[in-house]
């Protein structure tokens, strides 16, 4: 210990006054001054924090409670999940902006308490842990990667809190998680192979090499993939999984068969461009049909150099890059670009897909729209149960396993959803786009049938 | 893909791992052999490396809309001396004030480790970005099939590979020349191999011998950043890249002999050619499984490396 902290230690404690004595008991006593000082502190802060917050609101401090409801948000601000991110945080803060400018949530205005997880399960789990200890959050949300959600969601089952995931990953689904996990946001892999598996089988071919990342994402296009495209009378010839850190990708290609119909490609992590341009390069001009998913490329300019490759090549799209011109409708009931031009104002993305003050800046257009519908469903939740704390945690699951049909709307802007209360999983349109003179142009929406499967789980009938 | 082909793909990207490794281990070994510290920094140096690639070509794009191929030879020519301007300030900051203390050194090199990683992700941020190539055209490779009884030379399926990375093989092997060229027959060479020898005799004959340190540190510095210079085309820069060629680097130092500059480029082509041709034909977690068990086995069966000498010479 250094020689200033012993003797400003010892100055706190009237009682050793010999030089020679031992520090415990003035330490001792210095502690709980300090611990004590600490409490008060805090509890002043706080409170002045929150005066300070409610003076900064456009006057809605009437309402039955004026106190914030504190969403914890985990956010990839760091390791391989680091570009999805930072676009899911511009799509919260736009969406919880749109909320509290309609007049919060029961009246209560939305705050977002964001905590940085590195995209990985352990420090997720630990993120959850300080959403419910330190900062007293209502509820978590927000993972996208399948191996955290995976890691995180345990602990928040064990303390009780809500966490309303936009990660894709059929886990919920599955049944491996638990009743205080839920995805009503974002659809899963499994319901997206499926509905992907008949246009490929019917339009690109029947025999298909895999190239998918080697986590449970990856591990979920595999499996439900290959079971659906064997149901359409084709089949996978090869499965290569990579890594999703991975930096040199030539080593994984001359693996594929010469006899490969279709390429069925979807790739995460930093190293995306790397992987697509590699791939051209390893073609050439004899490349097969390819189908991706837009994981590969999110974030990612199609106009980069070296992806000259994809031109005529067909993507999975969540929801479509460019802003669709004329009639992408879906099932002709209304037009993709209805809702989708004020969202994407709201959020600050242009028609290209890229941010409106970078053009370079290319966002995850396919994902982040999760966060804006599960936050609005969030909000359709608490409403419904009458949210007013903690307390109420399992009255606000309750009420959205209570939801079903959600139509196409300003707070869906992606499309209507059907959400399964029992497998805590909503299910939505597909779409596919195909690369035409470098852009992204619809060619075919499913519906919401095409991409239902049976029930693995009911979570409603476990306890909290 | 058959296997000849499948071979001469895997070897020759075992080239390319070798010849980035050749030029960010030689500069390990360098600065073992002279300073006799362990630099556990040095992958951070090498992330500078293409980092700096990445923002000079940016910046000259940006602001002078100069094409990829100005870009990359700025950032050729810029980048090794900026990351050997960092590592000659961290010699003076840290490494001086310690006394080159092995110990110490590990441990100061640790704590530079994560400095310069959080900095660089601080101001360059989490995401990957690329740099373009100066050029890039797919080379088709042919090979001899049998036709109709006789032998024809076909032109595979996928098998092919890029000028770019052609001349990254070629550019690696000129560096490591001129390095040797620059330790054999300068006399800046000279002085390095005096105070690699006998340090008190170096500095008894007048060389300064702090002065030395600092400018070796910086070479080392420079010669990762121009391996990282030199793949950042073909990857990407990321904050996080420097993890893997340390392992290897220093994997690589142990089995030539440290302090061998000559051991250690050896090492590096054993090294990367198996990496290249176990990572093609099976996973490239066996291919690092495989080299790090070669290390051990050096380790146990010829501490001193395949070149090294047991003891100082």
């Amino acid at each position: 210990m250094s020689r200033r902290l012993r003797s400003s230690l010892m100055r706190t404690a009237p009682d050793s006054a010999a030089p020679g004595s031992t520090v415990q008991p003035g330490r001792r006593r210095t502690l709980k001054t300090l611990a004590a000082g600490a409490l008060g502190g805090t509890g002043a802060l706080g409170g002045a924090g929150t005066l300070a917050g409610l003076a900064g609101l456009s006057g809605h401090v009437q309402a039955q409670s004026a106190e914030p409801i504190r969403i914890g948000f985990q956010v990839h601000r760091t390791g391989i999940g680091a570009a999805y991110g930072r676009w899911y945080d511009r799509t919260t803060t736009a969406a919880v902006a749109r909320i509290n400018e309609a007049g919060g949530i029961n009246g209560r205005p939305v705050e977002i308490v964001a905590e940085d997880d590195g995209t990985d399960p352990k420090r997720g789990a630990e993120v959850i842990e300080k959403f419910v200890q330190k900062h007293e959050c209502d509820i978590a949300f927000g993972t996208l990667f399948s191996h955290v959600v995976i890691g995180s969601a345990p602990r928040a089952g064990e303390l009780k809190i809500p966490y309303f995931v936009v990660s894709e990953g059929h886990h919920v689904a599955s049944g491996m998680l638990n009743r205080y996990t839920l995805q009503p946001g974002i659809t899963d892999v499994r319901s997206q192979v499926q509905a992907m598996a008949p246009y490929v089988a019917e339009n690109l071919g029947k025999k298909v090499t895999m190239l998918y990342a080697d986590f449970a994402f990856g591990h979920d296009h595999r499996d439900y993939f290959s079971q659906a495209i064997t149901d359409q009378g084709g089949e996978v010839i090869a499965k290569i999984a990579i890594p999703p850190t991975e930096t040199s990708f030539t080593k994984y290609f001359p693996k594929i068969p010469r006899d490969t119909e279709v390429i069925y490609h979807v790739m995460v992590g930093p190293s995306v461009l790397t992987f697509v341009k590699e791939m051209g390069e390893f073609f050439g001009p004899s490349a097969p049909p390819i189908f991706g998913f837009i994981d590969s490329l999110e974030a990612v300019d199609i106009a980069s150099p070296g992806l000259e490759f994809l031109e005529d090549t067909y993507f999975w799209e969540g929801f479509p890059r460019y802003a669709q011109v004329g009639e992408g409708g879906q099932d002709g009931e209304g037009n993709v670009n209805e809702f989708d031009a004020d969202y994407r104002r709201a959020v600050g993305v242009d028609d290209n897909g890229a941010s409106v003050t970078d053009a370079k800046d290319v966002s995850t257009y396919a994902h982040m729209f999760g966060c804006w519908e599960t936050l609005n469903v969030v909000k359709a939740g608490m409403e419904a149960a009458g949210y007013r704390g903690p307390e109420d945690r399992a009255k606000l699951i309750e009420a959205v396993e209570a939801m079903s049909d959600m139509p196409h709307s300003a707070d869906h802007p992606q499309g209507a959803k059907r959400f399964n209360g029992k497998t805590h999983q909503t299910f939505g349109h597909q779409h596919i786009s195909k690369v035409t003179d470098g852009r992204l142009d619809l060619v075919h929406t499913t519906s919401i049938e095409d991409t239902l499967y049976p029930d693995e789980v009911d979570y409603t009938t476990r306890s909290f | 893909m058959e296997f000849g082909p499948h071979l001469v793909l895997a070897l020759l990207e075992g080239s390319i791992t070798a010849a980035v490794l050749a030029l960010t281990a030689a500069g390990l070994a360098l600065v073992f052999g002279i300073l006799r510290v362990v630099n556990v920094a040095h992958g951070e140096f090498f992330m500078l490396g293409a980092v700096l690639a990445w923002f000079i070509s940016t910046t000259l794009a940006e602001a002078f809309g100069a094409g990829p191929a100005i870009g990359f030879v700025a950032a050729l020519l810029l980048a090794p001396p900026a990351t050997a301007l960092v590592a000659i300030a961290a010699d003076r900051l840290v490494l001086r004030r310690i006394g080159y203390d092995p110990e110490r050194t590990i441990v100061a090199t640790i704590g530079l480790l994560y400095v310069l990683q959080q900095a660089t992700l601080m101001s360059f941020g989490p995401e990957a970005r690329p740099v373009e190539p100066p050029f890039n055209t797919r080379i088709a490779l042919p090979w001899p099939e049998r036709v109709d009884g006789s032998w024809a030379l076909g032109w595979p399926w996928g098998f092919g590979t890029t000028s770019y990375k052609l001349f990254v093989i070629v550019a690696a092997v000129a560096v490591l020349v001129g390095l040797w060229l620059l330790l054999r027959h300068t006399r800046l060479g000279l002085i390095m191999r005096a105070t690699e020898q006998d340090r008190d005799m170096a500095r008894a004959f007048g060389i300064p011998v702090t002065r030395v340190y600092a400018l070796v540190f910086g070479l080392g510095a420079a010669l990762a950043a121009l391996g990282a210079v030199l793949v950042v085309p073909i990857q990407q820069a990321h904050y996080l890249m420097g993890g893997d060629p340390l392992l290897l680097s220093f994997i690589v130092v142990i089995i030539g002999g440290l302090g061998s500059v000559g051991g250690t480029v050896v090492a590096a082509v054993l090294i990367g050619l198996t990496d290249g041709v176990v990572s093609v034909f099976f996973s490239a977690t066996l291919a690092k499984i495989i080299a790090t068990l070669l290390v051990a086995m050096v380790l146990v069966f010829r501490p001193q490396g395949l070149f090294g000498k047991a003891s100082a010479r």
